[in-house]
Formats: C-alpha cells, sequence, structure tokens
C-alpha cells in the first residue's frame, strides 16, 4: 500500500474564525508592485504548538521525542476496543496559562469535539480536537521588527487537540510504517487573525510565539523536532480591496521557511491573478529545497470532518480559582522585561529586544550584569552578550544552555576591564580562552601575563623611545596634523602586545609631542 | 434437590455457604448444560478450562473462609461486547474476526473480583445493533421458548436483542446470570422476550471502560438474571465508579439486594398516558393493566402522568445512536487488529475491509449516522435530535414530580418467529418503542418477566426510575415479580 499525503488535520472553517483583520492601513514598505500595480499580502497563521507535559492529552503514554517507533502507545493511543479518553489536566493548565500569556480570553466552559476523517495514522478514525467551543477566546501578541516598528496580531482562538501518529513511506519499498508514538500527543491550535502582512512580519510573529511559548514553559519551540510548527494562509489583494482567496500552506517547520513560502506564495498567486487567472482556494506544501510551494489538495477534495461533541468526554468547566491560581504564577513575559530593560538598565529598545528574545539570553544578561547586589554596567553587559558572546555561541553552535562561560563569568571579565587590570582588547582574547577551557578571567589573566601595563615610568620610556625612533612623525604632529597620534598609539600598544592602558598612552603622547 | 442449574443465584450462593455443593460442581453443572443446549448457538466461545479454574479458585477462598461475597463461584455468562482478556471479543463482527484482547473491561473485572466464574461468551447482534440477534456474524441465537399457538407455533424463535446470547442462555438455564448491555432496550428486550429479568442502570453507574462502544452516550451495562434479588446481587459486582471512564459516576455502590423490602406502600407508579400506542395488541394493553393492579394491591398510589415528547423518541434515538457510532466504529480499518482486506490502494482496503467486516445492519446505521452528522445536515438532524432527547429527558424530570417509578410494557409483543420483520428495519426498530425514551433520558429500568401471550410466549413489564434510583425501582420490581408469579418454563 503506498499513499502520498502525510496530514491530513485542516483549517478551521471560515464560519467559527473572525476572518476580520483587526488591522488598519498597511505599511507602504509591505506592498509588492506587480506588473499592474501594487498588491498587498493578507496572511493569517494557525500555530500547532505541541503542549510541554509529562503524559498525551487523553492517555498516561509519555510524550518523550524519539523513542523507538510505537514504544509510547497506550492502548487508547492505539485505539484498541473499548478504550476511552480521560482527560490530562496538564494539558489544560497549559493551555490556560498560553491564553494568559497571550492575553486572551480563558472560556470557563469548553468542549471536546470529534473531528472525523480516515488515515492510517489516526488510530480512532476521528481526531478528539476543540471545534465550537475552545478553551481560550480572543487574545493578542505584539510583534516587533527590525526596524523599530512594531505591529499586533490578533489571536482568535486557542484550542486543544491531538496530534496523529507518523507514517512512514521510506522504510519497506511499496508499504507505509505506522509509528504512533506521536498519536494522542496533546497541541494548542493558536489561531491568528489575518494581520499579517510580509514574510518578514510572518517570520517575526511565529519567532515572537515562539518566544512566550518558551517564556511561559507550555512548549518548547523546537521546530526541528516538530514541536512547533505552522499553517500559513496566504492571499494577496488590492489595497483596500475586499480579501482574496486564500491558499494554505500547511506544517511550515522553520521561521526562515515561512518567510520564504510567503513571499513565493504572494509573488506566484500575483502573477496569476495579474495573467487574469484565478485563485484556487487550496492546501499548498512548502518545498524548502526548491523554495516554492505546491498544491497537495484543492477544495473539491476536501473532507467533510463531522464534528459532533465526543461522548466519551465531559465538558470541560474551570473556575476562576484554577484561572487566578495559574495567573499568579506566570512569568515576566518578553514584553515587559524588554521594557524593564530599557527602564531600569538604559538599555535601547533593540537592545532589550535582542536580549528578551530567549529567555534563557534574558537570564543570562540579568546574571552578568547582577555583581552579588551591585551592578555592572547594563550598556557594557548587553554589548559583551550580543558582540563577542553570540559570536563564539554561532561559531561553535552551541545553545546557550551549553555555552561553557557562565553568565557570572562574563560579569567577571567585564570586572577586570572596568578596574584597568586588562584592556578591552585584551578582554577580547581572554574571552575566547575562557569559552575553550570555561576558566575564569582572572585566572587567565594571571597565568598568560595579560595584566595591563599602567606604569607610567615604564609608558613614558617606550614612548620616548617611539619618538626618538620617528621624528619625521614628531614633527608631522607638533606641525598641525594631530592624527599622526594614532598611529603613534598603534607603535604603543604594539611593543607592548597590547598591554599597555591605552588611555595612559594617548595622555603621554599629548604631553611629549605637544612639549 | 434440584438440579444446581434450577438455582437462582441467591439460592445457589447460599448453597455454596452451607457447603451443599462446590463452586465446581456448581460450575461442571452449568458446563454440561452450555454443551447440551448448543442449538441455541448462544454462545461465540466457551471457556470452560478458565471456568473450572475459576470456580476451584473461589473454593479454595471459601475454604480459607475469604468468599468474596454473594457472587463468589457463581457461573455466568458475559456478553461477546465486554472485551475479557484472551478471550474471544468480537462484539460478534466479522471485523474483529479472532479478536482477543490482552486487557479485561472494568465490569467484568468487578466480577471476577466478586468471585464470579467466566462460562463464556455470548452471541449478540452485530455491535449491539438489533433487537433479535440475527445480525451477530455466528449466526441467529435461538430463544429457549417455543409458541404453542398461533402463527410462530414451532417455528424457532428470536431471543431479542442485542443481548440475544445472553439471555437465551440464563432462559435456558446454562448460566446463572450473564452480562448485557443496553443502548435502547438491549437487555430489557431480549430479557422480555426470554422470560426473564434485565435491568438497564442509569448511565454511568457501571463504567464503559473495555465494552466495546456503539453509542457512547447510550451505552450501558446491565444484568440479566433469574429473578429481581439476582439482578441486585449482579448490579452491586458490575457498577462503581471508574476513573478510565469520564462519564462513570462517583457514588458509593448500596447494597441493592437489601432495597427489597418487599414493601411498596410508600411508592407512587406513574402510568404513563403516551406509552396507550395506537396498534398495540390488547394482550399487551391487558398485561399492563394487570401490573397496575398488582402494585395497588401492593399499597403503591397510581397516578396518571404525562411523558409528551415519548413519540419522538424512537426518531430521535435513531439519529443519536448511528451518529455515534459512525464514529465510534471508524477505528474498525483493517490497520491494526481484525479483519483486513488488501485492497488496490489505501481506500479500497479500506473499503473492501469495512464492506466485507460489517454486516449490512452494522453499514446501514454507519451510513445514517454519517449523513446525519454530515455538512449541512448536521443542524437539522443531531442537534435537533439532542434538543428532543433534553426535552425527553424533562418530561422524565416532570414527572417525578408526582411519582417514584414509571410502570410501562417493555416490549410491543412477544418474541417473533426467526425471518420475521427481517426485511423491514422500521418494524424491528419499533421493538424499542417502550425502552428507548429511558435510554435517551439515561434512567434505570428493568423488565420483569410477568406473563404468558396467548401463544404461551413470556411478555414483561417494564419499570423505569429517576437517575440512581435503582434501590427503589428494584424495590418495586421485586413487589411486580412476587405478585405476577412467573414461574413458566421454557
Amino acid at each position: 500500500m503506498t499513499d502520498t499525503t502525510d496530514t491530513q488535520t485542516d483549517a478551521i472553517p471560515d464560519h467559527l474564525v473572525a476572518h476580520f483583520t483587526s488591522r488598519i492601513g498597511h505599511n507602504s514598505a509591505d506592498l509588492i508592485e506587480g506588473e499592474t500595480g501594487a498588491w498587498e499580502i493578507i496572511i493569517g497563521m494557525e500555530v500547532h504548538a505541541q503542549v510541554m507535559s509529562e503524559s498525551k492529552l487523553f492517555s498516561g503514554a509519555p510524550t518523550d521525542f524519539g523513542g523507538d517507533p510505537n514504544t509510547h502507545v497506550s492502548l487508547i493511543d492505539a485505539a484498541m476496543p473499548g478504550m476511552l479518553p480521560v482527560l490530562n489536566e496538564a494539558a489544560i493548565r497549559q493551555a490556560v496559562r498560553t491564553g494568559l500569556g497571550l492575553e486572551a480570553q480563558i472560556n470557563h466552559r469548553s468542549v471536546f469535539d470529534r473531528k472525523n476523517y480516515f488515515y492510517p495514522d489516526l488510530p480512532q478514525g476521528y481526531q478528539i480536537s476543540q471545534f465550537s467551543d475552545p478553551i481560550v477566546g480572543e487574545g493578542r501578541v505584539t510583534v516587533d521588527m527590525e526596524d523599530g516598528e512594531s505591529f499586533e496580531v490578533g489571536i482568535v482562538r486557542i484550542h486543544l487537540e491531538q496530534d496523529a501518529g507518523k507514517s512512514i513511506h521510506d522504510r519497506i519499498p511499496d508499504q507505509t510504517c505506522i509509528d504512533l508514538n506521536r498519536s494522542g500527543v496533546a497541541l494548542m491550535e493558536i489561531v491568528s487573525k489575518p494581520d499579517i502582512r510580509s514574510g518578514a512580519e510572518a517570520a517575526a510573529y511565529l519567532s515572537k510565539l515562539r518566544s512566550i511559548l518558551r517564556y511561559l514553559g507550555t512548549c518548547d519551540g523546537n521546530m526541528q523536532e516538530g514541536s512547533l510548527r505552522a499553517d500559513v494562509n496566504v492571499s494577496v489583494r488590492r489595497p483596500g480591496e475586499e480579501l482574496g482567496t486564500r491558499c494554505e500552506i500547511k506544517n511550515v517547520n522553520s521561521i526562515r521557511f515561512v518567510r520564504q513560502a510567503v513571499d513565493y506564495e504572494a509573488r506566484r498567486q500575483i502573477e496569476i491573478l495579474e495573467e487574469g487567472g484565478e485563485i484556487d482556494q487550496e492546501t499548498r506544501l512548502f518545498d524548502p529545497d526548491r523554495g516554492e510551494t505546491r498544491s497537495m489538495r484543492s477544495k473539491e477534495e476536501a473532507h467533510d470532518y463531522r464534528y459532533f461533541p465526543d461522548p466519551d468526554l465531559l465538558p470541560v468547566v474551570i473556575d476562576k480559582a484554577f484561572v487566578d491560581e495559574i495567573k499568579a504564577s506566570l512569568p515576566e513575559l518578553p514584553d515587559t522585561k524588554a521594557a524593564r530593560f530599557v527602564d531600569e538598565f538604559g538599555l535601547s529598545e533593540y537592545d532589550a529586544g535582542v536580549l528578551v528574545a530567549e529567555r534563557e539570553t534574558a537570564e543570562f544578561y540579568e546574571a552578568v550584569v547582577d555583581a552579588e547586589g551591585a551592578k555592572r554596567d547594563p550598556k557594557i553587559a548587553a554589548n559583551w552578550i550580543t558582540g563577542d558572546f553570540f559570536r563564539r555561541l554561532n561559531a561553535d553552535e552551541l545553545a546557550i544552555a551549553d555555552s561553557p562561560v557562565t553568565g557570572a563569568q562574563l560579569g567577571g571579565l567585564i570586572d577586570l576591564i572596568a578596574d584597568g587590570t586588562i584592556s578591552g582588547k585584551i578582554a577580547k582574547e581572554v574571552f575566547d580562552e575562557m569559552f575553550d577551557t570555561g576558566n575564569d578571567a582572572g585566572d587567565i589573566v594571571e597565568e598568560k601575563g595579560l595584566k595591563q601595563i599602567s606604569d607610567t615610568g615604564e609608558i613614558s620610556a617606550i614612548i620616548d623611545q617611539i619618538i626618538a625612533d620617528n621624528p619625521e612623525q614628531a614633527d608631522q604632529y607638533r606641525s598641525g596634523n594631530t592624527k599622526v597620534a594614532g598611529w603613534f598609539t598603534g607603535q604603543a600598544m604594539k611593543a607592548t602586545q597590547g598591554k599597555a592602558n591605552p588611555q595612559m598612552v594617548n595622555e603621554l603622547l599629548k604631553e611629549k609631542l605637544g612639549g | 434437590m434440584a438440579a444446581l442449574t434450577d438455582l437462582s443465584i441467591a439460592e445457589a450462593g447460599e448453597g455454596l455457604d452451607n457447603g451443599d455443593f462446590t463452586a465446581r460442581e456448581l460450575t461442571d453443572a452449568y458446563l454440561a448444560a452450555m454443551e447440551a443446549a448448543r442449538d441455541l448457538n448462544a454462545f461465540v466461545e466457551e471457556t470452560p478450562e478458565r471456568a473450572r479454574a475459576m470456580a476451584d479458585a473461589s473454593d479454595a477462598r471459601r475454604t480459607k473462609g475469604e468468599a468474596a461475597g454473594p457472587l463468589d463461584g457463581i457461573p455466568l455468562a458475559v456478553k461477546d461486547l465486554f472485551c475479557t482478556e484472551g478471550a474471544l471479543s468480537t462484539a460478534s463482527s466479522r471485523i474483529l474476526e479472532g479478536f482477543r484482547p490482552t486487557y479485561e473491561s472494568t465490569v467484568t473485572a468487578n466480577l471476577w473480583e466478586a468471585g464470579a466464574v467466566l462460562l463464556g461468551k455470548t452471541s449478540m447482534d452485530e455491535f449491539a445493533m438489533g433487537s433479535a440477534n440475527i445480525t451477530s456474524c455466528y449466526g441467529p441465537v435461538l430463544n429457549p421458548w417455543k409458541a404453542t399457538g398461533g402463527d410462530a407455533a414451532g417455528k424457532d424463535l428470536v431471543p431479542g436483542g442485542s443481548s440475544g446470547g445472553s439471555a437465551a442462555a440464563v432462559a435456558a438455564r446454562v448460566a446463572a446470570g450473564a452480562t448485557g448491555t443496553d443502548t435502547g432496550g438491549s437487555i430489557r428486550q431480549p430479557g422480555a422476550f426470554c422470560g426473564i429479568v434485565g435491568l438497564k442502570p442509569t448511565y454511568g453507574r457501571c463504567s464503559r471502560w473495555g465494552m466495546i462502544a456503539f453509542a457512547s452516550s447510550l451505552d450501558q451495562a446491565g444484568p440479566l438474571t433469574h429473578t429481581v434479588k439476582d439482578a441486585a446481587l449482579m448490579l452491586a459486582g458490575m457498577a462503581g465508579f471508574d476513573p478510565k471512564d469520564s462519564t462513570s459516576v462517583d457514588l458509593p455502590v448500596p447494597d441493592y439486594a437489601a432495597a427489597l423490602t418487599g414493601d411498596i406502600r410508600d411508592l407512587r407508579v406513574g402510568v404513563p398516558a403516551e406509552y396507550r400506542m395506537e396498534g398495540t395488541p390488547p394482550e399487551i394493553e391487558a398485561l399492563w393493566e394487570q401490573g397496575v393492579a398488582w402494585l395497588r394491591d401492593a399499597g403503591a398510589e397510581i397516578v396518571d402522568i404525562s411523558l409528551p415528547h415519548t413519540k419522538y423518541a424512537l426518531p430521535a434515538y435513531y439519529i443519536v445512536a448511528p451518529a455515534e457510532a459512525s464514529s465510534n466504529l471508524a477505528r474498525y480499518d483493517g490497520m491494526r487488529y481484525g479483519l483486513r482486506v488488501e485492497g488496490e490502494d489505501l481506500t479500497d482496503t479500506y473499503e473492501r475491509t469495512r464492506a466485507e467486516g460489517f454486516g449490512h445492519e452494522v453499514q446501514r446505521r454507519v451510513l445514517i449516522g454519517t449523513y446525519v452528522l454530515s455538512a449541512g445536515y448536521y443542524d437539522a438532524y443531531y442537534l435537533k435530535a439532542q434538543r428532543v432527547r433534553t426535552r425527553i429527558a424533562d418530561d422524565f424530570k416532570t414527572a417525578w414530580e408526582s411519582c417514584d417509578v414509571i410502570l410501562t410494557p417493555t416490549t410491543p409483543s412477544a418474541a417473533f418467529a426467526l425471518g420475521e420483520k427481517q426485511d423491514d428495519p422500521i418494524a424491528m426498530y419499533l421493538n424499542d418503542i417502550f425502552t428507548v425514551p429511558a435510554s435517551m433520558a439515561g434512567l434505570p429500568a428493568i423488565s420483569v418477566p410477568a406473563g404468558l401471550s396467548g401463544d404461551g410466549l413470556p411478555l414483561g413489564l417494564h419499570l423505569i426510575g429517576p437517575a440512581f434510583g435503582e434501590e427503589t425501582l428494584l424495590r418495586a420490581a421485586g413487589v411486580l415479580e412476587t405478585a405476577a408469579g412467573f414461574d413458566a418454563r421454557p
């Protein structure tokens, strides 16, 4: 038996989704110029986020990634006869937590429905999902762009649903193998309003959403493992006109691909429209190798899912105390944190945004700034993290959690610069050594004799020697070409292997050349 | 001494406690009876070895003074809808051909915990869809009763359904009692057809975990027994809260047998006007009148009541039940267990598997259910049927203000001949006309054998109680049983 399609989850029908954008006007930079004039791209996204929980949505089977096929499967997940689902309360907590993090309305009564369709990786023959009464209602996400602009994306709803299993087509020729490890794992489907206007915005939205989920601890955001994936609805229209026909790009599993997929898809639709064609409402897949989307299933093949309330489950009723308890346990989220960084540390909004994007980075930053009660210079700390620290993490392909240098250690290095023990230039060397060895800055400086020369006599003698060796340059300076000072500084640093205190060098040079 | 298989569960329990005979002797007597009654085709699998081992274990407990209670050592039959570890559990459908679960349903596990002995699995209408036990993939089950006159005289009769195998086995004294399941009348109707007691408890009283689902919001396990007291004893062994079934209700299980005081002088018995339906045979009407008289004579107050939405119950049931079934049966796709018929491609494999695996009645209901849930029809059918269901439940709620139990006939006729009504699904569906409303409202109800038809076939009277009112229901049923003094035998 062979089959080509992989997963058949599908969009929430139009009548249940408020497909009215709340975004007024448009950024003219986001318009696409076609052959016949400007086009606006309208994007709405359905993000599937795997709920961080020990066990599945309706069974006790574990949710760990990477187990041998069919080893994390309970009788319920395999839909054995007579098996019944029992709701995992942890998933409800996580959904509510997510809703609160997205400033959304929490529905005190929600219902699980069955979405009926046949597929080998869907053992029950239906997916348990939430259709007309989701657990979370309208909310919003503020998204910041690199140029400093920000915009808001409305959230229509968040509902809980079961993941399907996995069809593996390439293990045995002409046969499809089914792995049910994922079958029944809890997903949150986070549905946005069509408030997004470009591929870059779509990528920024997904990135921000991922950041919030990771702060909340409700989804690990691991896109490679499929913990977070997006269905992207794209349509184009002339600015101010009615919404066009949309295509849904399924299961995009990287932020970069979201941007590429939208850009490609918008161009494709504009080309068709400009040639007088019509857009077919259909489901498409993004092929990252070719950088293009292609048709997967048209509307005519769309399923009638025959949703109805799952009679095996009672409506989910939660009270205010339940919600309040979760609310009280929410962490400081990126927007609030960024505002505090601007406020408390005097950082630029851009730097604050970069530092809070990942919860681990923000925590690292605060560890660098915090000198046991005292505070290190917050801007210098920020520069170190966004500069050398990120450079080394990238170069070594490390996550911040795996960094060999701790926040406190980086703080120690900054202390050595501040008290004049080493120069900024030497500090970069020391930092690389710290990253290679995991040793403290002080030990490295000591061991390698990198301590800055701040002895006036020693520096003075060196400068005297340089002036004496280079009378021509000295004359130039004296005749008004003060730019030569830089050359002298360079010579002095060179002579001391960079260890001379550059401030003292400059002062002494001025004194001696000017005199 | 009477044959061991003539004893009720209560009597057998006493005999075991008194040391008159052992559980092994009792079980062997039933196993012999089972073998002798194979013509009925009541069992899809006999489990004699397991039965003897369970009986021996029971005897060992009793010797040590550790008997678990009134069911310890009692041989029972179990409907093929219950998953029983290692034993055939197929819902009498080809699609579950050869399926032997690795797990035990909560209800049967409770019974084994109480010391009961499994004799075998009984045939049923495929996936519990039917009222004659003619849709089983193992062939029809025969009613041990024969008509003494009329059109059906001498013919093979149906035992009713869907718990037909269980009812026939108990009626033929091949099992001391049996589990059944009731979705729209599947315990009570075969109970009436076979001249035994059939009890459907309140929805949520018995766990559905491990019971192969037909219509999840209606399915409920219950006992088929010779006496009301036996029904009380068996229910106490089956019932209980189960965290594995979200619709199971967390209420203590009372001593149901203790509720059988024989005194109903405080009870008000409701007689619903709407159950006097046109075309009901006079002998059914007469039996109903007789039942009213018996209860009045026992000191109960008789109250005329109205259940105005009764006539909508059956049509609404035939929307709700197939809708849920169409989804519940989607898991039988040939991919993981049971029958698989290879096709050209995936869709073809699905189609062939389900076409060969499901019988006609199941296919009919899957089609109806799929249709009523389809886009554009959902509101007109499913949603409306759910609204009707709410009205029916409200009717009963109103009725409980003026009465404590409700008395009606169980069925509009006695057992009919095999082959009759086979090609007329509507006529077949009408079997459940009196039993379906209580199912739709999730209420407990019981059928008590109350008399014989003109053709010498058993007829039942039907009592309905308020939710979790099993004690009152059984008390009234006990009085009805005593008054009727039904002692006819097949």
